[in-house]
């Protein structure tokens, strides 16, 4: 079965980026694009989307917001919050979410640990 | 906005938001270590305005006496980058870094040289790690230490007039915990804006590229 993954940035080429490093990981997957969040919560209640990789600081609601409520729906789902913001705070909330921190600007480094440990319980939960 | 002023396209403008905000997001993480607080951070915001807009875009906030850290920075684009916040706090933000155990007298004489060294910390972190990013060195004046209101924060000594256009970038933040808000700005004159254009299109041709 195809992986799909949402990737929500308000930035364009943030998408472009990340993007990039992903299909560079798994080249099989399939990748859609949210601008902000409204438009997230849109897709995923339209179609089955499996890891979601969020932006931190978006305008109206922000990354961190998403990701709970994307955790409330989807309890299982492999979720990224990226930013620069190193915070101890932003780190703790994202960890309390049961999510993956991952520094901004995304290079196939930076997020392959994400990916390989997404694909991996991926996998498991399949079978 | 006047449609006819602006000179970045849109990919332009969202790649240049998105590399102040790396690195105003990671000069951010720098002053949360210095006052030991979480710091919030809004999301920038880019525009090509005139230099009295710019102010006025402060100023409403803003009705009291402003102080601001403010460093020229030269390169191959070239400005002035501040940070700003109302007066009254600048004792606050002051004694958050060094902590309840200096008295006031102390704190008092300090009060500039600590804003200026703070300022200089979270500036050179924003602008350096944009310099990084754009693969281009810029060199920071020293920071100097300014009070009055956003009109005179904004002005330029020497011909510019204040209905000339600029490119002004800004960015609001708070301490958590603590009465502490502010701003950080950068100002640029248009024909830095074509070097920084030209700059931010090899950039974007890069992150576009690189991971092939």
């Amino acid at each position: 079965m195809t992986v799909t993954v949402l990737l929500i940035d308000d930035s364009k080429l943030a998408r472009i980026v990340a993007g990039k490093a992903i299909a560079a990981l798994q080249p099989d997957w399939q990748r859609i694009e949210a601008a902000n969040a409204a438009e997230a919560l849109s897709i995923i209640g339209t179609q089955h989307v499996d890891l979601a990789i969020v932006d931190f600081n978006m305008p109206d609601k922000d990354g961190l917001e998403l990701a709970s409520e994307l955790r409330e729906m989807h309890p299982r789902m492999p979720i990224a919050v990226i930013t620069a913001n190193v915070q101890d705070e932003i780190i703790a909330r994202v960890r309390a979410l049961n999510a993956t921190f991952v520094a901004k600007p995304v290079t196939k480094e930076g997020i392959s640990g994400f990916i390989s440990g997404a694909a991996l319980r991926l996998k498991k939960a399949d079978v | 906005m006047n449609a006819h002023s602006i000179e970045l396209d849109e990919l332009e403008l969202d790649a240049l938001t998105e590399l102040v905000n790396i690195g105003v997001s990671r000069a951010a993480a720098s002053l949360r270590k210095m006052v030991n607080r979480q710091v919030t951070l809004s999301v920038p915001s880019v525009e090509i305005i005139t230099r009295k807009s710019a102010a006025a875009l402060i100023g409403q906030r803003e009705s009291e006496l402003l102080i601001a850290v403010q460093q020229q920075f030269e390169g191959p684009f070239s400005g002035r980058a501040l940070l700003i916040f109302p007066e009254s706090n600048g004792l606050s933000l002051v004694r958050a870094i060094v902590g309840e155990d200096m008295g006031e007298a102390d704190l008092i004489d300090m009060k500039d040289e600590a804003l200026a060294e703070t300022g200089n910390v979270i500036l050179n972190g924003c602008l350096g790690s944009m310099a990084n990013m754009l693969q281009h060195t810029l060199n920071m004046s020293l920071p100097d230490v300014r009070r009055g209101d956003s009109d005179l924060l904004f002005e330029v000594p020497g011909s510019a007039r204040e209905d000339s256009f600029v490119l002004f970038l800004y960015i609001n933040f708070s301490v958590h915990e603590r009465d502490i808000r502010g701003y950080i700005a950068m100002i640029m004159d248009l024909p830095s804006l074509e070097k920084l254009k030209l700059l931010i299109s090899n950039f974007i041709d890069r992150v576009m590229t690189e991971i092939d």
